[in-house]
């Protein structure tokens, strides 16, 4: 049984530690809201220009001339995958869900016979992935001193990836981040930028308006390509804030109530303790008092 | 008075400006073109320039470059940078065209880039004057 001095240090000891979860909760809801609403700002945006480039591809008849940014250079042999993860830690399971649905993913395509590279983004993702795949990580990348993540940084990592692809480094490459739908639910997601026409080809085929176009349709694929790598690598990044700032919040608001209930049990602990020592006391008075 | 049709510029941190005028001037790829209710669809790029947007309100932005779409009377900007003309002023103005003509006179750009860049220098010394 600990002593009654060890019940009040440990009580002292976890008080505090509820109070730097309750800053950290309250911080990470103040950053939430402005995350949440650069995240919901910065839809809009990604979501036109694949509109765009859905319109773009539509109208392109002849493929195998097309950018090969957008069916693929032919190939299925290497895969880059990039892992989008926060800088901090203590925000529950955000970086490691990333990275449990990367890990898995890896694994598959490892056991197809593909070739694994893997650029980590924040550097939580780098040390997770080092104990198994350290040899895949081609490049590491962190941005903890910047204090915001602007549409520059997108670029940078846009760029990246892009000059990996032209010198043909790899043939498909794959975004894992968390999907920020709110508060409490984050969905770790993994997504194919290259080549960028994958998934929607038969999905709708709406008013198949013929576009007029200014230059030539393969020239504003050209430039449109690149920009909309940066564009998804960016959503990414907004979308990753905000799940970080959530995450963080739900996971200090656990903790702190945690706390609440560790002090309490330990207070009561250290109420029948002390209440035990009295009595004990009591008693020797008595029947020492007795005996006389 | 023409019809009026939706109009939005939208850079990726959000939407800077929406509404609903009946003509919209942009500097596209190959000079400036007026838009009109009922254009047809179109995929176009701009190019530095002065984007016009007249309806209730007139209302004007510098861009560096973007994409444009038009269809079904909705027309979209996608661009990085649209500044409100009203709130560049003299000083702005006189940096930017600095930091470009620093930019031009490096050596490592390609002639595309070289037009681009002469021409937004250009463009800015007109509304500076």
């Amino acid at each position: 049984m600990p002593s009654l001095d060890d019940l009040k240090k440990r009580i002292k000891s976890v008080k505090s530690t509820q109070k730097i979860t309750k800053a950290m909760k309250m911080v990470a809801a103040a950053k939430l809201k402005k995350a949440q609403e650069s995240a919901e700002n910065g839809r809009p945006y990604s979501e036109r220009m694949q509109n765009i480039i859905l319109n773009l591809t539509k109208s392109i008849n002849d493929k195998s001339n097309a950018p090969k940014l957008l069916f693929g250079n032919g190939k299925d042999k290497v895969y880059l995958g990039v892992v989008m993860t926060a800088d901090r830690g203590l925000c529950g399971g955000f970086n490691s869900n990333i990275c449990k649905l990367a890990k898995k993913k890896f694994k598959e395509y490892l056991s197809n016979g593909k070739t694994l590279k893997i650029i980590t983004v924040g550097s939580k993702g780098y040390d997770q992935l080092k104990r198994d795949f350290k040899k895949n990580i081609i490049e590491k990348k962190s941005f903890k001193d910047r204090k915001r993540i602007s549409f520059f940084e997108a670029e940078e990592i846009g760029k990246l990836i892009l000059n990996l692809f032209n010198n043909e480094q790899f043939d498909k490459c794959f975004l894992f981040f968390n999907n920020f739908k709110n508060v409490i639910t984050q969905i770790p997601q993994e997504k194919q930028i290259i080549p960028a026409n994958s998934q929607n080809e038969e999905e709708q085929p709406n008013n198949l308006s013929s576009y007029e176009f200014e230059p030539e349709e393969d020239e504003i694929l050209e430039d449109l390509l690149p920009k909309n790598i940066s564009t998804q690598i960016y959503t990414a990044f907004l979308e990753n804030s905000a799940s970080e700032q959530g995450s963080r919040m739900t996971a200090m608001d656990n903790a702190t109530r945690n706390a609440g209930d560790l002090v309490d049990k330990l207070t009561i602990n250290y109420n029948r303790s002390r209440q035990a020592a009295i009595t004990k006391e009591l008693i020797e008075i008595i029947s020492g008092a007795e005996s006389l | 008075m023409s019809k009026q049709f939706k109009f939005e510029i939208i850079s990726p941190e959000k939407i800077i400006y929406s509404s609903e005028p009946n003509e919209v001037v942009i500097p596209s790829y190959e000079g400036y073109m007026t838009i009109l209710y009922d254009h047809s669809a179109l995929i176009t790029f701009l190019r530095p320039g002065v984007i016009e947007v007249k309806g209730s309100e007139t209302k004007k932005y510098f861009i560096e470059e973007g994409t444009v779409e038009f269809s079904n009377n909705k027309m979209l900007i996608l661009t990085n940078t649209a500044i409100n003309i009203k709130e560049l002023n003299k000083g702005k103005i006189d940096k930017m065209i600095e930091l470009n003509e620093k930019m031009l006179k490096e050596e490592d750009i390609n002639d595309k880039k070289k037009f681009i860049l002469s021409h937004k220098v250009e463009v800015l010394r007109m509304i500076n004057q």
